[in-house]
């Protein structure tokens, strides 16, 4: 039912580049919610601490007994299409453009009915599980998607829309260096990538790495340094056009905290850590964000990949700690100013990598660069803001999302 | 004076002197010395606008620079190296600017590092260029020309698993040099030592040695082949860095044509 995505055309270079609209993006308070498990991945509703109702549309208090208490958390989220319509007319600037657009309304086994969109392989009667996504106001927005879709259900239009999935789609890795380089070049190939563009900072130091990238088909090795605002420009100017999805792979450790720790090496953690993504950021943003609606390969996602360290500090390597939270914070600005155009902001929390030296006197578990590489593409499929890889970094964002000040006493204050 | 300064003056405009630059463009992708990386780094060379004739400084461009002391084609003080620590002012600050300009003598090594990349200078290489030119004269700067300066890129540095591999010169031979009291050293390469200078005794002699006997360095230079053997005039004035152990340096020589 669904009809699969073919690589685009050339570009007709006498047609002006649509510029993105956005669907609705006024929420209240508690609507956000919604947003706020669609960024994550999770499908959750607000469910009652008194009463255990519940309850959609979000509100500020529970339909069934008034508490004030309502907690997101995750639900079930099988149920079935009650009813289906398709509307051909809208006022709204988006949905005139993909019209006709299918509604339905979707009894959760859990009780409530949703309205919600529907993908293309389900209708009326069919059994579907529910799904939190960010639509491209960056908002959560329910969709009914089939039990098991056919292998191109990714390539629904409105599913599509609310993804940001490698097939088609152009990369750019920053840093061909770092030790997920690899791995991130297959997996967004086997995703079905059209070319992955590597960055290779300081061409004049050889690294025996390199003969693995080279001469795999559809991927192009670049000068880039995100220390060098002039090299970020020249490589700009040359693709900054066809980079549909940046992926921020440039990170410098180094360990020690913060008295003890040379300033210079603290530097270099924030030229590469934090301002190197600003300069990407000043490189490719625009372009980019100019073409979120430019077809197929259009422009889709800015992706950052974060040590969970961002998010509440090891002492033992404090400087990074610290750029770490400052590259976090960049990204958070950047997510606020993609906003209007719809592309995305996805940051990737990792724990440290096995295999790097940086990381090498810690006890497992550690990340592999694969689970990275599956992670960043899977985020991507999903349409995600924020994708937590590997045990620790789970771990870590859990805790933190639970009590970030309980998990600083863990982490510095004698927690065991 | 004033008539030799006059007849310089006229040598150069005239033609039958000239100036030749033995510096190397300060770029982002040029290399500088690689260390374990558990030390700390020399900066690369980097360059931020601050304004370009727009909202940031209507009507002037400038930028902000970051770079180490060493970083590109640059002098090196005898505070540079732990030998030299105490040499009496041993910062480029200090040191008399009357040695920034002074006689050259270049040794013709590039034969012989184009065939081994670790080719080394010994006495016997010095001892057979001095049966040739006459000895070395006091207080003269000796470079080592090697065309290593024509490399880019990777061959630049030339690392390999076991550390960099370009030619530079054996502890005798800069002790054959300090015996001469010569005023520096100069090479092509990214240091005054051989790319495997860390594995002689003492390790890094060029730095050890000369900075230890309050001798000056220079690296990262080019065009040493248009540099007579002798009786050219080398030009190199450090910027003067408070406390400073070198400088990025515009390395000029005064040729006859």
């Amino acid at each position: 039912m669904t009809t699969p995505l073919t690589l685009p055309p050339k570009k007709d270079p006498q047609k002006r580049t649509k510029v993105p609209v956005l669907p609705p993006v006024a929420r209240g308070r508690a609507a956000l919610g919604l947003g706020v498990m669609a960024a994550q991945g999770r499908f959750g509703l607000q469910v009652c601490s008194e009463c255990a109702a519940i309850q959609y549309p979000p509100r500020d208090a529970c339909v069934k007994c008034m508490s004030e208490d309502l907690a997101w958390q995750d639900v079930d989220p099988t149920g079935k299409v009650m009813a289906e319509t398709t509307i051909r007319v809208s006022p709204e600037p988006y949905f005139r453009e993909r019209m006709p657009w299918r509604m339905g309304a979707v009894q959760l086994a859990v009780g409530p009915t949703l309205n919600c969109h529907l993908h293309g392989e389900i209708g009326r009667g069919d059994a579907v599980r529910m799904a939190l996504k960010l639509d491209k106001a960056g908002q959560g927005v329910l969709i009914a998607l089939p039990l098991k879709g056919s292998d191109v259900m990714q390539d629904d239009p409105v599913l599509r829309a609310m993804s940001c999935d490698p097939k088609h789609r152009r990369i750019l890795i920053s840093d061909a260096r770092a030790p997920m380089a690899l791995a991130l070049t297959q997996a967004m190939l086997s995703a079905g990538a059209a070319h992955v563009f590597l960055g290779e900072p300081e061409a004049w130091l050889s690294w025996p790495e390199r003969a693995e990238l080279e001469g795999m088909e559809n991927v192009s090795i670049m000068p880039l340094d995100v220390t060098d605002v002039s090299s970020v420009a020249k490589l700009a100017a040359e693709i900054g056009g066809k980079v549909d999805i940046l992926i921020n792979t440039a990170s410098y450790v180094r360990v020690g905290g913060i008295m003890d720790n040379d300033t210079s090496f603290a530097s270099n953690s924030f030229e590469v850590n934090a301002l190197g993504l600003m300069r990407l950021a000043q490189g490719f943003g625009r372009a980019m964000s100019g073409r979120v609606q430019d077809g197929i390969n259009s422009a889709a996602a800015f992706v950052n990949i974060l040590s969970v360290r961002a998010l509440s500090p090891d002492a033992n390597y404090g400087a990074f700690g610290a750029s770490q939270a400052a590259a976090r914070s960049i990204s958070q600005s950047l997510r606020a100013e993609f906003q209007s155009s719809g592309m995305r902001m996805m940051n990737v929390y990792i724990g440290p990598i096995e295999g790097d030296a940086w990381f090498q006197p810690l006890p497992p578990p550690k990340v592999t660069p694969n689970a990275i590489a599956r992670s960043v593409v899977s985020g991507l499929v999903d349409g995600l803001e924020e994708v937590t890889c590997g045990d620790i970094a789970r771990d870590v964002y859990a805790r933190w999302q639970a009590d970030a000040l309980l998990l600083e006493r863990e982490m510095t204050g004698g927690g065991s | 004076m004033s008539d030799v300064i006059a007849n310089v003056a006229e040598a150069l405009a005239e033609g039958s002197a000239r100036i030749v630059d033995l510096t190397h463009t300060l770029d982002p992708d040029f290399p500088v010395i690689i260390l374990p990386p558990e030390f700390g780094q020399c900066a690369r060379f980097r360059m931020e606008e601050v304004s370009a004739y727009d909202h940031r400084g209507p009507a002037w461009k400038w930028h902000k620079l970051t770079l180490n002391e060493h970083t590109g084609t640059h002098f090196d003080a005898p505070s540079h190296w732990v030998s030299g620590k105490d040499v009496p002012n041993g910062d480029v600050d200090e040191i008399d600017p009357s040695v920034f300009v002074g006689p050259v003598v270049v040794i013709d090594c590039s034969a012989g590092a184009a065939e081994d990349v670790d080719f080394e200078l010994t006495p016997d290489v010095i001892l057979a260029w001095e049966a040739e030119h006459g000895e070395i004269p006091a207080d003269a700067w000796v470079l080592m020309r090697t065309d290593w300066s024509k490399r880019s890129g990777a061959q630049y540095l030339n690392m390999a698993e076991d550390g960099p591999h370009s030619p530079g010169p054996t502890p005798d031979a800069i002790r054959l040099l300090l015996e001469r009291d010569i005023r520096g050293f100069g090479t092509e390469t990214v240091g005054t030592d051989a790319g495997q200078g860390s594995h002689y005794v003492p390790p890094y002699p060029a730095h050890y040695l000369l900075h230890g006997a309050g001798k000056f360095g220079l690296q990262c230079l080019c065009n040493l082949d248009q540099l007579p053997a002798i009786g050219a005039l080398l030009i190199a004035p450090p910027l003067k860095i408070k406390g400073g152990t070198g400088s990025p340096t515009r390395v000029l020589a005064m040729v006859n044509t």
